[in-house]
């Protein structure tokens, strides 16, 4: 076994061991580092390819709410609110990925159309206040400790699930990037022209990033909502979120399997530091800083900060901007 | 026809100069230095907060206020240009975009933290107009005249001035303007303050009719997007259209159905016409 595989599963036994030694409140953090990580991971796969979306919380709202308006009016058990939650999302990134892809809107235009995408989900959330409570949110039926309908007050099951889920995140990064895909949807992303007169169909490429993308981030957002057993339209849809996706990733590095956790952490590190440092009234400043962080990134480290460490070694990629 | 549908239609009519002449500033930075300023609405936010703070706080005369928030967003417009477009200029368009993401998020922010999220309102009531049964606010009219002149103003800039020449030229071909003798920094420049004194003059316009708070450029900045895409890169008169669709389908959406569903029907059609017309309604 090499040294990689060693540290893997160090890493594992570690991450494992720890809701045993940390208090709650780092479990707390530890699970939203996990499910954001998760999610972070899950937009970079599209990311990392040119597909830069500013509308993921659209995907992230779906996931989160369907399963929980399917617990609440119908007592649907989220063991299928979840997977139904998953399908829409998946089939919304194909509804707006095929056109796009087909019409070639492309960089900014692709980003203002899931800018839209975004908005529309939000919109239609906050509009259908009766049955979701609109921008005051809505909170899960809560009937305790339940394996049927996926609710623990203790957290040490969530921290599970959220290691599990960015496991699976990581697996699927694995899995596109040892594929042929991969090349194809890099060649895609320098070239798209040069591309498409190899053969590569680059529509099927890009839809297929687009559609696991959407899909696992709907997952995201829906162990987000059992998690924190509150749903708010402008915490899982918002633009702010939405960004927030994109900063991270960048931050973190969205060229390297692990980039957008690195971005996960060093995010909600920063934010709790902040707030601890601070106290709660300064919360604002930790998204100060992160606008002024985002903007650096872009400018002087558009690798983000793994990708950055990374360049010691021999490059896969020189230089990657997050789009051509 | 029902007056109050009717009064919808109206207002939404004024609003759509309004976000015209915001979409028209956006435009001009987008055609000429081929960037998405994506926080172009919260500099219209930070020139709102100005005019509150001048005008109901410090009780400052209201035409200077204007003109000093006015100025302030241009110099705010210059300064994104040299701080965050420029170092970036020839790095892929999605990275200034993104970019401006963050300026987005920071002035969002740092409006939290000084002025928290009150909403804030310059407590300037302007009279209501009756025009044969039909009630029409003042400071709409007003808002909507303005938005005209300074789009006028602007078409005949970029039509009779040298710098407006050159603009335009650059907007065509930039490789050729600088074999031409046109210094592309300098005329980057105006440009973005031009954006940026539009966005000014927009927030003087907004602040007249709406509550200022730090997340304003939320609702309102797709909109502008929308109506700048939608109108067609360069396109003026294009513009005015999608701003006029696009503020109709909010006005008599919202009168039927309700606020955010005429937003949801008005994003829906953005997201549709993109993929029939990418190159806006009247594009070429």
């Amino acid at each position: 076994m090499n040294a990689r595989g060693m540290a893997a599963i160090a890493g594992l036994v570690v991450l494992a061991a720890l809701p045993v030694v940390t208090p709650a409140y780092f479990l707390h953090l530890l699970i939203q580092i996990l499910l954001w990580g998760f999610i972070y991971t899950a937009w970079s796969m599209m990311g990392r390819f040119g597909l830069v979306s500013l509308g993921h919380g659209a995907f992230m709202g779906i996931g989160a709410y369907v399963p929980a308006l399917l617990w609440n009016y119908f007592a649907v058990t989220p063991w299928l609110g979840i997977p139904f939650g998953i399908v829409l999302s998946a089939l919304l990134g194909l509804v707006i990925g095929y056109p796009c892809f087909r019409l070639k809107v492309v960089g900014h235009y692709f980003a203002l159309v899931t800018l839209a995408l975004g908005q529309v989900v939000l919109l239609s959330i906050v509009a259908a206040r009766d049955i979701t409570g609109g921008s005051l949110g809505m909170t899960p039926r809560s009937i305790g400790h339940s394996w049927y309908a996926l609710q623990f007050p203790d957290k040490i099951y969530f921290y599970a699930i959220a290691l599990l889920a960015w496991l699976l995140g990581l697996a699927v990064w694995r899995w596109i990037d040892r594929g042929i895909g991969r090349e194809a949807l890099e060649a895609i992303s320098d070239d798209e022209e040069a591309a498409a007169a190899i053969g590569i169909d680059v529509t099927r490429e890009k839809l297929r990033v687009t559609i696991i993308s959407a899909a696992l981030t709907a997952l995201g957002g829906a162990l987000f909502g059992q998690y924190l057993m509150y749903l708010n339209p402008e915490t899982v849809s918002g633009i702010a979120v939405s960004l927030q996706i994109v900063f991270a990733a960048i931050a973190g590095g969205m060229y390297a399997m692990l980039g957008p956790t690195m971005g996960s952490l060093l995010t909600i590190s920063l934010t709790e530091g902040l707030r601890v440092w601070f106290g709660a009234n300064f919360v604002g400043a930790a998204n100060a800083i992160y606008g002024v962080l985002l903007v650096l990134f872009v400018i002087f480290m558009p690798r983000g900060i793994l990708g950055w460490l990374l360049t010691a070694r021999p490059r896969k990629r020189p230089d990657a901007a997050p789009a051509e | 026809m029902d007056p109050y549908l009717l009064e919808a239609a109206i207002n939404g009519l004024l609003l759509a100069g309004v976000l015209a002449l915001l979409a028209l500033g956006l435009n001009l930075i987008f055609g000429v230095i081929d960037v998405v300023w994506i926080a172009y609405a919260d500099l219209v936010m930070c020139g709102m907060y100005t005019v509150y703070w001048l005008f109901a706080q410090f009780g400052w005369p209201l035409p200077i206020a204007f003109a000093a928030a006015i100025l302030e967003v241009a110099a705010l417009g210059v300064l994104v240009h040299l701080l965050i477009i420029a170092p970036i200029l020839s790095s892929a368009p999605i990275n200034q975009l993104l970019a401006t993401g963050g300026l987005l998020y920071f002035l969002q922010s740092f409006a939290t933290l000084i002025f928290s999220t009150d909403f804030r309102n310059i407590g300037l009531r302007l009279p209501i107009i009756e025009i044969g049964g039909l009630y029409i606010s003042y400071a709409r009219l007003l808002a909507f005249a303005v938005a005209l002149a300074g789009a006028v103003v602007l078409y005949w800039f970029l039509r009779r001035t040298y710098v407006g020449t050159a603009i335009r030229a650059i907007a065509q071909d930039r490789e050729i303007v600088g074999l031409m003798g046109v210094d592309q920094r300098r005329i980057y420049l105006v440009t973005s303050a031009i954006g940026g004194a539009l966005a000014g003059l927009g927030a003087c316009l907004l602040a007249l009719q709406y509550d200022v708070h730090p997340f304003i450029g939320n609702t309102f900045g797709p909109l502008i997007f929308m109506i700048c895409v939608l109108g067609g890169l360069g396109n003026m008169i294009g513009g005015f259209i999608a701003a006029f669709v696009i503020s109709q389908i909010i006005a008599i959406g919202g009168y039927y159905f309700s606020t955010e569903l005429s937003y949801v029907l008005a994003f829906t059609l953005f997201i549709v016409l993109m993929f029939i017309r990418p190159q806006g309604i009247l594009g070429r």
